[in-house]
């Protein structure tokens, strides 16, 4: 079964086309990697599936039906560097916002709520931070502290976007251990990634994207050198390439 | 009540409102657009009185509300085609704002309303402008309206306060689960307008300015939780005005000018004393070289 299903998807931003064309289908309890260079669209994609900025023309569906009537089946990451970490709010209060749909537009967060956010927190070992200011976590910290926040959310579909760049080992692997956790339990991640080395290792399907799709399948038919001289141009570097073809 | 009572409650309704919503504004990094606003709702104050020949309150109110969120969706939508936002903010704050001089001019003396009235304000005049409603004498106008907005402020950053914290520090997770943050947006755009237009018979739209967001970065200093920072704010443009009044007596000189250099004061301390600040830093070092 299809968890999701994109169709023609086109953004265009300031009159420019930034990514076309872009179709593809998303099986159940899959891990998919989004690969492809710097500007080839990977986060306009995600934020343009979930409606998060405007796009020119395209439908998803998720599990069937219109993305409008299914968003609680959505969790999503975003890239750190796109909020503010010095705002005024500590780890759990982050994890709280998880449960924002399930407590209600005008209520207050319950006991219950406070202790599903520190079950999560705990999850990817950060309760001892729970009352700590985010801009004094590293930031593999802060990555875990949005981890966990998607945990609370209890999504069906999970979107990360470059959750692995500028994390600590213990990140990673906290990281790696929840795709897998999440997979076990039928659910789906997308996750826009940049280090070709890990693709192979991580995701079971990849989608490879230059500002259009270069092309989608299973990890093992897809990630070729081949199509990754077509997705990077020729740009590749003389090292990935060594551990591509390992 | 005394003339100087007055004068105080003015001042404090001023600071505490202008420091309740301006610190809303230093969190969503819109300072710059919180100045512009303060500037373009002349424009409303002017066509208010052009619509109904008076300087009444809720006119006034209104056509301010309209200009601030005109400036606000303005700048916006130059934003989105192209504009970079400061220019945006620079072209749509100077020509609205100058449209609203040029208009004020066509006014002439029939009415207390001019440029430097406009720009400085003068809270010492505030106690004599009296709201008097059926022959019975309720106390200044700007103190009503000054307090309606308060209310109005308080109200709306209650009930929408977990909308207003989690747009402001994930604008696209605030989308994804449904948070209508340009309502949001819009929303705290008027609140701004209606403080900037109740403050500026008292402080007017320059002085406003520092009233809005200078203790909004203060606060922003002092405390690490989103509702602290909120009500420190207003504190800190309570005391603003109260300690901003006394030294302009003691001193001989503009009370709304003492009560904004005060507010830049309180930051000065802040910035030096703070957990990160110069001072904190520099006495840690030593101690720890010691």
């Amino acid at each position: 079964m299809n968890a999701l299903e994109i169709t023609n998807i086109k953004v265009n931003y300031h009159k420019q086309t930034v990514l076309k064309n872009v179709s593809f289908n998303v099986p159940e309890g899959s891990l998919t990697g989004i690969v492809g260079p710097n500007g080839a669209g990977k986060s306009t994609l995600i934020k343009a599936v979930l409606e998060l900025i405007p796009k020119r023309s395209g439908t998803v569906k998720v599990y069937d039906q219109a993305l409008r009537q299914q968003k609680h089946l959505i969790g999503y990451v975003p890239q750190r560097s796109e909020v503010d970490w010095d705002f005024p709010t500590n780890a759990r209060d982050v994890v709280l916002m998880g449960r924002y749909r399930k407590i209600g537009f005008f209520k207050r967060a319950k006991k219950r709520d406070i202790e599903i956010a520190d079950q999560c927190l705990d999850k990817v070992g950060m309760l001892d931070f729970a009352t700590r200011q985010i801009s004094q976590l590293s930031g593999g910290q802060q990555q875990r502290v949005f981890l966990a926040r998607a945990l609370a959310q209890d999504a069906s579909i999970y979107f990360m976007d470059e959750p692995f760049s500028g994390v600590d080992a213990a990140t990673e692997k906290a990281i790696i251990h929840l795709m897998k956790e999440w997979k076990s339990e039928g659910k789906t991640v997308l996750v826009v990634h940049h280090d070709l080395q890990t693709v192979e290792e991580y995701f079971d399907r990849v989608l490879l994207l230059n500002k259009e799709p270069i092309q989608y399948g299973e990890t093992q038919t897809v990630f070729t050198m081949d199509n990754l001289e077509r997705t990077y141009g020729g740009k590749i570097s003389f090292l990935e390439r060594a551990t591509v073809l390992t | 009540m005394s003339y100087t009572g007055w004068i105080i409650i003015t001042g404090i309704l001023v600071g505490v409102t202008c420091g309740i919503n301006g610190s809303l504004l230093v969190l969503r990094k819109t300072a710059m657009l919180a100045d512009a606003i303060s500037h373009t709702v002349l424009l409303g104050i002017v066509g208010a009185f052009f619509i109904t020949q008076t300087l009444h309150g809720i006119p006034m109110l209104i056509g301010a509300a309209v200009v601030g969120l005109l400036t606000a969706y303005l700048v916006e939508t130059l934003n989105q085609k192209g504009v970079q936002k400061d220019a945006s903010i620079g072209v749509i704050f100077t020509s609205l704002f100058a449209l609203a001089v040029v208009l004020l001019s066509f006014i002439g003396s029939q009415v207390h309303l001019d440029t430097e009235h406009a720009l400085m304000g003068e809270i010492a005049f505030v106690p004599w402008n009296r709201f008097i409603l059926h022959g019975i004498d309720l106390g200044p106008k700007a103190v009503w309206m000054l307090s309606a907005v308060l209310l109005i402020s308080l109200t709306v950053i209650i009930l929408f306060y977990k909308q207003i914290k989690i747009s402001t520090f994930d604008h696209h997770y605030a989308i994804l689960i449904g948070i209508p943050v340009g309502f949001i947006h819009y929303l705290l755009m008027t609140l701004v307008s209606l403080s900037t237009v109740a403050s500026f018979n008292s402080v007017g739209a320059i002085l406003v300015v520092a009233m809005l967001i200078v203790p909004g970065a203060t606060a922003y200093l002092l405390s690490d939780r989103f509702i602290n920072v909120i009500l420190l704010s207003g504190l800190i443009g309570g005391l603003s005005a109260i300690l901003g009044y006394w030294s302009a007596v003691q001193l001989n000189v503009s009370i709304a000018g003492a009560m904004a250099t005060t507010t830049g004061l309180f930051f000065m301390l802040a910035f030096l004393f703070h957990r990160e600040g110069l001072v904190i830093k520099y006495f840690r070092h030593r101690l720890r070289s010691q």
